[in-house]
Formats: structure tokens, C-alpha cells, sequence
């Protein structure tokens, strides 16, 4: 008996393994045949609304976006304000940290018409622009939204991928445009500066948000981001092309340009007017420039997926957020864009140097020089995408 | 997993159940010990694998609203492998590059710790280990910092004219190979560290009284009872190396970009979730014969 007893080896477990594993992955491979589309109709996805009953909201946003309390940073005074004045109580998350990463954390939930669990969820323009194209997004009620009607600024209103203003509401805006640190190189003006100047090779960084990025371009060759062809598009690429083969550019970046930029590692960059603010507020000679051409002008919205189940708690708490100021209140701490109208005028009651910024209020000169990037569809964006990230290097 | 196979002849001569009688008993224990492992590495390793697979053949004109049907197209790869073949050779080419330094710094490291430490042995592993308690990214960081422009290390190269006054190493090939070198040294180290311990001190008085040199005791006596170590450490090191895209994100530039840059675009920002799925792929079985064709010419059971 006991001689008939084949002990377990390696070799023969390993073989039995990988032979099985091989019968199983054909086998699988043959049944799972693909995988169903993710358009989805924000009808067929809305779920019933329990605002009525249940006051509570689950809220999803960025890090640091949020006003917190000078003396305890767990106190977010706005948002307490909101809680005490409406009862509603908000499970605040800062669990966005990138768009496409937050994307992937949803993808499934949203492709299959099911919950996430999030109310409200902040999100970039082109983000908010692909998951309204899927159908993803609810409608919200305008005749609940008063504030956002009478304040949103109208240089944010009809904006391509929200025509009619009901899907999206901006929660800060701000804009891409051209940063330098003053210790380390002269004053700069323009994109075809910032590309070609000899004093600054390799010391310049460009950011991996094509629209960004592009954006910039396509203007510095006179061109509309709003509205551009693809060969407009390939004109600016080439340009972005030949500044990184001389090895102009550096490299691209996200946020991390920031400390770069503040060290003197980079001198020149494109770059975001909020984190430019900040590192300003540390050392005056780091400066934010709108390039002659032009600057592309985005925000992150406000956005109710399918299948949220307090929707009118998020519109509350929408119009909430356009009161004058509350929105003071908040762009005091994150130093964006304001998108409310009015919120200047509270902001001279808590800091009136900050009211005077250009980069928080921008005045109609700086406005007028500010495009949001056009809506692309899915073949156009990953067409796009594919062009841009070959030139980044990925 | 030698321990393994002896289980049921060894638990048969344990005092109390009569072993010939009823062998059937114990027949299926070491599947049994093994189902835990077994069913984890099924469902979250062999299934991902196997949707990945599928993955990598679907129809490359599927989108995201639309959805991807299995067409077998089977072209994803040549076109993957066309467009970024630069950075599957780069990825090799700084791995490489990064695993013979990390050998010539690590070798010497792990034998010193092994034979020559005395009672600083422990303080010297835990100083080998000690960076890994850190985060990978934030390790990471650390190195953009002494490897800046305006740091001291940029300006002492510059001063000795080792660096031109205008040159640098933060975003050039030489930081991310350093930054690979440096991120995954304990993953070579440890390995050795353990075959070289247990290294006979006899053994090499033995060599030297039969008039070896230093030098052939080496190649002779302390090399290959090193292999099993030296084997394991370098795989341990250079298999996670050429996929690395962090180290190349944050140290290098676009020029410097490995293959796992372009894996995790495609996934996350092109939403090209074939050629994704088909670049994994092809990485890993580039890595896998890599390794098979090693581990033929090193000619050991240990690892396999």
C-alpha cells in the first residue's frame, strides 16, 4: 500500500499546476467573451431619492480642498455650517486624488448601473465631460439651485459639455498657464518663450494633462481650443515634439512641478494659477504668467452619479456653496478660481488682499484670455491622448 | 518545500496512528495544507492573469461606451511590440545595468555582514532593511532631493569637473538607473546575505591549505555554494526592476521612460485596455524567458 503512495514533489505539483492552469485559462477564455459596454442612460440609472427621509449625503473630493479650522484641523467650518443650518449630515471623503485613478475606482460600479455610494463627487472638466458622454451623471433640479443660477460666473456657463447647465456646477475653477521662478531666470511672457528660450534648456517642465498642455499650444499658434481641427492639433504637437527632442522640456509632470519649481531645479514651467498662489505666498519671486496667446481656463464640477440615493441633499448642498459668503469662506482657504459672482465683494470683509488677486477673482481682461478646452468624443480623445502621451514619452 | 513532500511518510512514523493500515488518511493532507494558498493564488492570481489574457485579444477599435467584444485578434501584439519596442529595451537595458551595480555594491555588503560583522551582524542587517519600513515613493523622493540641481552632490561633481557647469542628474538615465540600484539592493542583499552565512569557514582554510589563491578560493569554494542566494537575490531583483515605472516617472523624463510607464497609461489615461493588457503580456513572458534561460545556464533545482 505504502509503496503505492506517490508523495507530493515540486516538480510534480508544478507541472500539475501550470497544466491545469492552462486547461482553465482556454476553457475561461473561450466562455468569457468580452466585456458589455459601459454607455448607460442617466433614466434608466436614477434611483429613488430618500433626501425626504434620510438626512445624510456622502460627499467625495480632493485633498485640501476644503476649508479647514485654523485651530483644529478636523473642523471643516463651511461644511459644519452647512450641517447646522440644513441637519443634513455629510460623510466627507477626500478620496479623489487623480481623475483617472478615481475613474478606475468607479469604472465598474458606474458601467454596471450601480451604486458607488457617493452623492456628490468632485470632478475635472474632461473627466465630468466622458462620464456625462456615458450617461453616468444625473440631472440636477435648477428650480433648486437658485443661488447657482443668479451667481455662477458666466464665463462657466454653457460650457461644451454642459450646455444647459444641469448636469455640472463648478466647485473651484482655476487656470493652466505659464509659472517662473524669478531667482533663477528673467520675466517670461510667452509659450514660444518658454520653448525655445536658450537660457532655459532643460529646466522646463510641461504637465501630463494633455488638455492643459495643449491647450497652451494650440493658442500660442493662434488657435481655439474650443474649436480646433486635427491638423491644428498636429501643428502644436510638432511644436511640443521639437521642445522635447532639443530637450527643452524636462520632463511632465502633475502637481510635483511645485517644489521643483520653489528649488530652482525647474525655472520655467506650465502650470496651475492655485499652486503657483500658494508656493507665491512663500517666496514672492515664484510667479504666475497668462501667456499673451491665451490660458486655458478649467474647473472641477459637482457632479450626482447614477444611482446616488440623496439627490436633493447634493442640490442643497450645490446651492449651499453659491451663496456668496460661503464661497468667500472657501476660496480664503483654497485659493482657486472663485466661481461665484459675489463672493469679492464678502471676500473685502475676511481678507481684502486676497480679494484684490486676479488669480481668485480674475478680472474681465484675464477672463476674456481664458478658454475651456473643447468636448472630445471617445475616438477623438483617445486619439488625442494616444498622439500626446507618444510625444510624453508614454 | 522539501518539508512538504516528506509530510506523509514522516507523520506515519509519528507515535500514534498506525501508518500501514490506513494510508489514505494522510493521502490528501498535503493538498489539503495546501488549498488556502492554492485557492488565493486562483482567485487572485490566476483568474486576473486569465482576464487579462482575454483582455489583450479583444477587438482594438472597442471603446468604453460601446464595450470590447473577444475577436482572438491576436495583432495587438505586434503592434504593441512596434510601437514601444524603445521602452521594452530600455526597461532591460536599466535593469541590467542597474543589477550588476547592485551586485558589485551588494555581494561584497552581504559577505561582510555574513562573515565579518562579529556582533555588529544585527545592527548592519537592520540598517539594510531599516529604508524598506519607508515608502517605496517617498525613498523615492528622497533621492530628487540629493540628486538636485542645486544640491550639494550636482555641485561637488561640478566642481571637480566631473559634471559640465551646466549638467545635471536628476531627469538623465544615470538617476534612474541609480534610483532602480538603490530600491531594490535589499531584495539582493538578504538572499546572499543567507547563503553566505551559512557559508564554512573551514571550507576556505581548506582551500588556502591546498594553495588556492584568494582569488580562486573565491571562484572555486565561496561562488558556487553562494549560487542559491546569489540566484534567488537576482531574480528577486531584477524581475521587479524592469517593470518599475516610478523610478522613471520621478527621476527620469520622458526619454527615460520604461515599460511600465506605457503599461500604466495605457490602463489609466489612454483607456487602451487591449494593448495594455497585451504590453503585460508580452513584459511577462520577455521577463519569464529571461529568467528560464538563467536559470538553465546557473543550472540549479533550488530556485524551480
Amino acid at each position: 500500500m505504502r509503496t503505492a503512495f506517490r508523495p507530493l514533489t515540486r516538480r510534480g505539483l508544478l507541472t500539475g499546476t501550470l497544466g491545469s492552469a492552462a486547461l482553465v485559462a482556454t476553457g475561461g477564455a473561450l466562455a468569457g467573451c468580452g466585456t458589455p459596454g459601459a454607455q448607460q442612460t442617466e433614466a434608466g440609472c436614477a434611483s429613488e431619492d430618500l433626501s425626504a427621509t434620510e438626512k445624510k449625503l456622502a460627499f467625495s473630493n480632493w485633498p485640501q480642498y476644503m476649508d479647514v479650522d485654523e485651530d483644529n484641523n478636523s473642523k471643516r467650518p463651511s461644511l459644519d455650517g452647512f450641517v447646522s443650518k440644513t441637519g443634513i449630515q455629510v460623510t466627507y471623503t477626500e478620496d479623489v486624488n487623480d481623475n483617472n485613478e478615481f475613474f478606475g475606482k468607479v469604472q465598474n460600479q458606474l458601467a454596471a448601473c450601480q451604486a458607488t455610494g457617493r452623492d456628490v463627487m468632485v470632478l475635472t472638466d474632461w473627466m465630468a465631460a466622458r462620464m456625462i458622454r456615458l450617461g453616468w451623471i444625473q440631472r440636477l433640479d435648477k428650480s433648486k439651485l437658485p443661488n447657482v443660477e443668479a451667481n455662477l460666473l458666466p464665463s462657466l456657463r454653457n460650457r461644451p459639455f454642459d450646455v444647459d447647465n444641469h448636469l455640472a456646477v463648478p466647485w473651484q475653477s482655476g487656470l493652466a498657464g505659464l509659472a517662473y521662478n524669478g531667482r533663477v531666470t528673467g520675466e517670461l511672457r510667452t509659450v514660444d518663450e518658454l520653448l525655445t528660450r536658450p537660457d532655459l534648456k532643460g529646466k522646463v517642465t510641461a504637465l501630463t494633462e494633455m488638455r492643459d498642455t495643449m491647450g497652451l499650444l494650440l493658442m500660442s499658434n493662434g488657435h481655439n481650443p474650443a474649436d480646433f481641427t486635427s491638423n491644428q492639433f498636429d501643428d502644436a504637437l510638432n511644436k511640443l515634439k521639437k521642445a522635447v527632442a532639443s530637450g527643452q522640456i524636462r520632463r511632465f509632470t502633475g502637481n510635483d512641478y511645485a517644489p521643483d519649481l520653489a528649488k530652482g531645479d525647474i525655472a520655467a514651467c506650465i502650470g496651475w494659477s492655485g499652486d503657483i498662489i500658494q508656493l507665491g505666498f512663500e517666496d514672492d519671486q515664484i510667479k504666475f504668467v497668462v501667456p499673451e496667446s491665451g490660458a486655458t481656463l478649467w474647473s472641477d464640477n459637482m457632479l450626482v452619479p447614477n444611482r446616488a440615493t440623496h439627490k436633493g441633499n447634493a442640490e442643497e448642498l450645490i446651492n449651499y456653496y453659491y451663496e456668496p459668503a460661503v464661497a468667500a469662506q472657501l476660496a480664503a482657504y483654497v485659493n482657486y478660481i472663485c466661481p461665484v459672482q459675489g463672493a469679492q465683494a464678502e471676500m473685502e470683509k475676511i481678507d481684502p488682499e486676497l480679494a484684490e488677486n486676479p488669480l481668485i477673482f480674475p478680472d474681465e481682461a484675464m477672463l476674456s484670455k481664458a478658454r475651456v478646452f473643447m468636448a472630445l468624443d471617445e475616438q477623438q480623445e483617445r486619439e488625442y491622448e494616444t498622439k500626446f502621451q507618444q510625444v510624453i514619452g508614454a | 518545500m522539501s518539508a512538504l513532500a516528506h509530510v506523509p511518510t514522516g507523520s506515519g512514523q509519528s507515535a500514534s496512528p498506525p501508518p500501514a493500515a490506513r494510508p489514505g488518511r494522510h493521502r490528501f493532507l498535503p493538498y489539503l495544507l495546501l488549498l488556502p494558498g492554492a485557492a488565493w493564488l486562483f482567485l487572485f492570481f490566476a483568474l486576473p492573469l486569465l482576464q487579462l489574457a482575454a483582455a489583450s485579444l479583444y477587438d482594438p477599435n472597442g471603446t468604453l461606451s460601446t464595450g470590447y467584444a473577444l475577436t482572438w485578434a491576436f495583432g495587438n501584439y505586434p503592434t504593441a511590440l512596434q510601437q514601444y519596442w524603445p521602452q521594452f529595451t530600455r526597461s532591460f537595458l536599466y535593469a541590467g545595468i542597474a543589477l550588476v551595480l547592485a551586485l558589485l555594491m551588494g555581494y561584497p555588503l552581504a559577505y561582510a555582514i555574513a562573515q565579518k560583522a562579529g556582533r555588529w551582524k544585527n545592527l548592519l542587517l537592520v540598517c539594510v532593511v531599516a529604508p524598506m519600513f519607508t515608502s517605496f515613493l517617498v525613498r523615492t523622493l528622497a533621492w530628487k532631493t540629493i540628486l538636485s540641481d542645486n544640491g550639494w552632490l550636482v555641485g561637488l561633481l561640478r566642481d571637480v569637473h566631473l559634471l559640465g557647469p551646466d549638467g545635471r542628474l536628476l531627469a538623465t538615465p544615470i538617476a534612474v538607473v541609480l534610483g532602480l540600484t538603490y530600491n531594490f539592493l535589499p531584495f539582493l542583499v538578504l538572499p546572499l546575505y543567507a547563503s553566505l552565512e551559512r557559508l564554512d569557514y573551514r571550507l576556505l582554510e581548506a582551500a588556502s591549505d591546498l594553495y588556492a589563491s584568494p582569488l580562486k578560493t573565491f571562484r572555486r569554494v565561496t561562488l558556487p555554494l553562494s549560487m542559491p542566494g546569489l540566484i534567488a537575490g537576482t531574480l528577486l531583483f531584477f524581475i521587479p526592476a524592469t517593470g518599475d515605472y516610478i523610478n522613471a516617472e520621478l527621476l527620469g523624463t520622458p526619454n527615460e521612460y520604461m515599460i511600465g510607464n506605457v503599461i500604466d497609461s495605457a490602463f489609466l489615461v489612454r483607456l487602451d485596455y487591449p494593448q495594455g493588457a497585451a504590453l503585460s503580456f508580452l513584459l511577462m513572458s520577455a521577463i519569464l524567458a529571461v529568467v528560464f534561460v538563467y536559470l538553465r545556464r546557473a543550472g540549479t533545482e533550488e530556485v524551480l
